[in-house]
């Protein structure tokens, strides 16, 4: 038994430098040399500064604005270091609502989202994804039926025809990858910028 | 459901099942130790490694040493990553400044992390340091995950061999599974994730403007890395809180469905591999069947409950299924499928929150993982659960005929038989008795995100996701506090070994039985009937277990949703 010590630490410390320093290092020169959008992370900039991520949703509470899905990400409480407060969209503490399907908490919270949004537009059938949080309360999508919901809102408060925004959650919205995988959906980042961008025109 | 989902469900199953046979052909070529077509790369670096420590790659061990090894292998783990996390506030690439992680959830990681759990009482981005991820938790991924294919491989030699005393040698095991099997699989990996969008990076946080003019801080770091292997050897531990459902983790449909992939294939292969080395593959595709009969299964009843959605959603006339808790990109079927993967596979990855789940949309998982992780499984650890399971099932059947049962020409006797029921056995002690022991605590119910059934389930699953090694989690439960810490990882120790060291008691006294030739009175292995004798026993005995509990939990919680009542 005694002759497995030395190979325990040996082949140990070895495999721990190959796969714990030598394969993550090379994996960052290598991709950052391959890759070096998707490495950074995907950062977008506008005026040479940088307005977000691509891959991470951004809070939007503007009327001009399309709007992401609510966000359950907290922050520490700066009054209690023990406690958390709501920071949606803290894109430096993931999180999720975590709430089950009989929760009362749940449904309240719903409940108020929905109303809200039945009286910003009468007309439609409030997508579902408009009032869930998501997994990591960084979704930077929503569906095209969230996005088209909110024209009514975001033409009013541009006084831009709801057509041509029709038009701009058109061109913004992604299929399915060879028509299989994943779900329609509309990077509302993306989108926003795309909507500034006409308005300047 | 949609026929695009049933489609994606389909495509996976077909191509885990065109890998298993060129990948199994391949991992056996591996632990026979032939040349592959990597070998004039890497077998440089083998025999470097041989040469440093001191292993005789000739020298075989009895099954007692090959266990030593394995324990003292863990303990040196433990150590690194304990330490690391320690020392991490005065240890270089802390871009973030996280300070030292406090003792008892250091010790809590460092087990999960050895023990292939990788349960977290912490949010990655929020705690950990590039450098503890890197040296700490990446190299553990790859190690615990190594560990898992070699004991899984000692097993089969004691089915496969006859009359000898060894059942080869762990060093030999480890380092060439670490090389040829994980490392470059990981490579390619990596570099397709990154071009999906993770970041690899050790650049600080970022700090961006909002449209809205206001700050954001984007957690980045060397993510691709450490996904890959959390994915291939079913570690499942995030870089980040949010896990596999956090963009930079699984940026789109196809980083998914890769990510889904990565989970399985070793898994599927390993059966592959027992059949290669008992001389009849047929004998792994049988496996594999039992296992895909229980994959689909539960596949189908979580996709069918996370469409159908809530009672409560009905009422207020919204549509498109449950999506608290989901993300947009991945939809119903991609969550649904991911849930029942990770759990099925012992990984624990998530994309999506399985606390949020519909009440039996959530359970399945949970079955999953108190079946003992068998439907394919963690790397490893699947193959030999599941193994423990048929000589369960082969003694069954030859009580109803009254022969001393065989499997692959191995009688199975009394010894083997013991061995098998305390592996399985001491699961449930584990995950139902700290279960009760929790819910009477005061402390513990405050640590509830639920109130009603759905509380109870959430210290459940806690409990039984440790003890199966998975990791994944109800993640409202604030696990976070010196109790959880302690029985969570009392509970991840004994899942992960006194599962081994039975398993290696029994490779042990295989290897030195003689290997009998088939007769008229043999029980084939290898048709539905085997099949379906083993699916009976794995869920009779599971059902037996732990029903009692899923009726406290997520039956009655179903009941309840369908009444529209709320806690």
């Amino acid at each position: 038994m005694l002759r497995e010590i030395r190979p325990a630490i040996l082949v140990l410390l070895l495999l721990t430098a190959i796969t714990g320093v030598a394969y993550p290092l090379a994996m960052t020169e290598v991709a950052g040399a391959i890759f070096p959008r998707q490495a950074e992370g995907s950062l977008i900039e506008r005026d040479g500064k940088v307005v977000g991520s691509a891959l991470i949703g951004q809070e939007f509470k503007d009327d001009k604005y399309f709007h992401g899905r609510p966000s359950a990400t907290t922050s520490p409480d700066p009054a209690d270091a023990g406690k958390t407060v709501p920071a949606p969209y803290n894109a430096a503490n993931s999180g999720a609502s975590n709430l089950g399907p009989t929760s009362k908490a749940l449904a309240d919270r719903i409940k108020g989202d929905v109303d809200k949004l039945k009286a910003e537009n009468p007309s439609s059938a409030v997508p579902v994804d408009l009032v869930t949080t998501s997994a990591s309360g960084l979704d930077p999508d929503i569906s095209p039926e969230g996005a088209l919901f909110q024209v009514p809102r975001v033409a009013k408060a541009r006084g831009m025809p709801e057509d041509k925004l029709r038009r701009l959650v058109a061109e913004n919205t992604s299929g399915r990858l060879i028509g299989i995988f994943g779900e329609p959906r509309v990077n509302v980042l993306e989108l926003n910028l795309a909507l500034d961008a006409a308005t300047s025109k | 459901m949609t026929a695009i989902g049933w489609i994606q469900i389909f495509l996976f199953c077909a191509i885990i099942v065109a890998l298993t046979k060129p990948f199994g052909w391949y991992m056996t070529r591996v632990f026979n130790g032939e040349r592959t077509f990597l070998s004039h790369l890497l077998r440089p670096v083998e025999a470097a490694i041989y040469w440093i420590s001191g292993v005789d790659e000739k020298r075989e061990q009895h099954w007692v040493t090959y266990t030593v090894a394995m324990l003292l292998f863990h303990v040196g783990g433990f150590l690194i990553l304990y330490a690391v996390m320690r020392l991490q506030a005065v240890l270089p690439l802390n871009p973030a400044g996280q300070p030292a992680v406090p003792e008892d959830l250091s010790f809590n990681t460092a087990i999960s992390f050895i023990t292939n759990t990788n349960w977290q009482n912490y949010g990655g981005e929020s705690t950990m340091s590039y450098l503890v991820q890197m040296l700490g938790l990446t190299h553990q991924n790859f190690l615990s995950a190594a560990t898992g294919i070699a004991l899984a491989v000692a097993l089969i030699r004691g089915f496969s061999r006859a009359s000898v005393r060894t059942v080869g040698n762990f060093w030999v095991d480890v380092t060439r599974t670490t090389l040829y099997v994980l490392l470059p699989i990981c490579i390619v990996a990596a570099l397709f994730l990154v071009w999906q969008g993770i970041p690899q990076t050790l650049g600080p946080y970022v700090d961006a403007t909002t449209l809205e003019g206001a700050r954001q801080t984007i957690a980045v770091g060397p993510v691709a890395s450490q996904v890959a292997v959390k994915m291939l050897g079913t570690n499942g531990g995030g870089f980040f809180n949010a896990n596999a459902a956090h963009p930079f983790e699984n940026p789109t449909a196809l980083s998914n469905f890769v990510q889904m992939l990565l989970i399985f294939t070793i898994g599927a292969a390993l059966t592959n591999v027992f059949g290669r080395m008992v001389g009849n593959q047929r004998q792994g595709w049988a496996i594999l069947a039992v296992m895909g009969i229980l994959f689909l299964a539960g596949v189908t009843v979580t996709y069918w409950a996370e469409a159908h959605g809530t009672a409560m959603l009905d009422a207020m006339g919204l549509t498109g299924g449950n999506m608290e808790g989901k993300e947009v990109r991945f939809g119903i079927v991609a969550s649904s499928l991911f849930a029942v993967v990770t759990t099925a596979a012992s990984c624990g990855a998530v994309n999506a929150m399985h606390d949020s789940f519909t009440a039996l949309g959530g359970m399945i998982p949970l079955i999953n993982m108190q079946l003992g992780e068998i439907i394919v499984g963690g790397v490893g650890a699947g193959l030999y659960g599941m193994l423990l399971f048929v000589v369960l099932a082969i003694f069954v059947a030859g009580l109803m005929v009254g022969r001393t049962p065989e499997y692959v020409g191995k009688k199975i006797e009394a010894r083997e038989v013991k061995m098998a029921m305390l592996a399985i056995l001491v699961l449930p002690l584990m995950y139902l008795g700290w279960t009760a022991v929790a819910v009477v605590l005061p402390s513990t119910v405050a640590a509830m995100n639920n109130a009603g059934p759905h509380g109870f389930t959430e210290v459940l699953y806690a409990f039984t996701s440790a003890t199966g090694n998975n990791g994944s989690a109800f993640a409202g439960l604030s696990a976070n506090t010196f109790f959880y810490n302690l029985t969570l990882a009392s509970a991840m120790f004994v899942g992960r070994f006194f599962m081994i060291v039975p398993a290696m008691a029994i490779a042990g006294s295989l290897a030195g039985k003689k290997s009998i030739p088939p007769s008229a009175g043999t029980f084939p292995t290898t048709g539905g009937l085997f099949v379906g004798l083993v699916v009976g026993v794995i869920l009779i005995i599971g059902g037996l277990t732990f029903f009692p509990a899923l009726a406290l939990g997520p039956i009655v919680e179903h009941l309840a949703d369908n009444a529209n009542t709320l806690f």
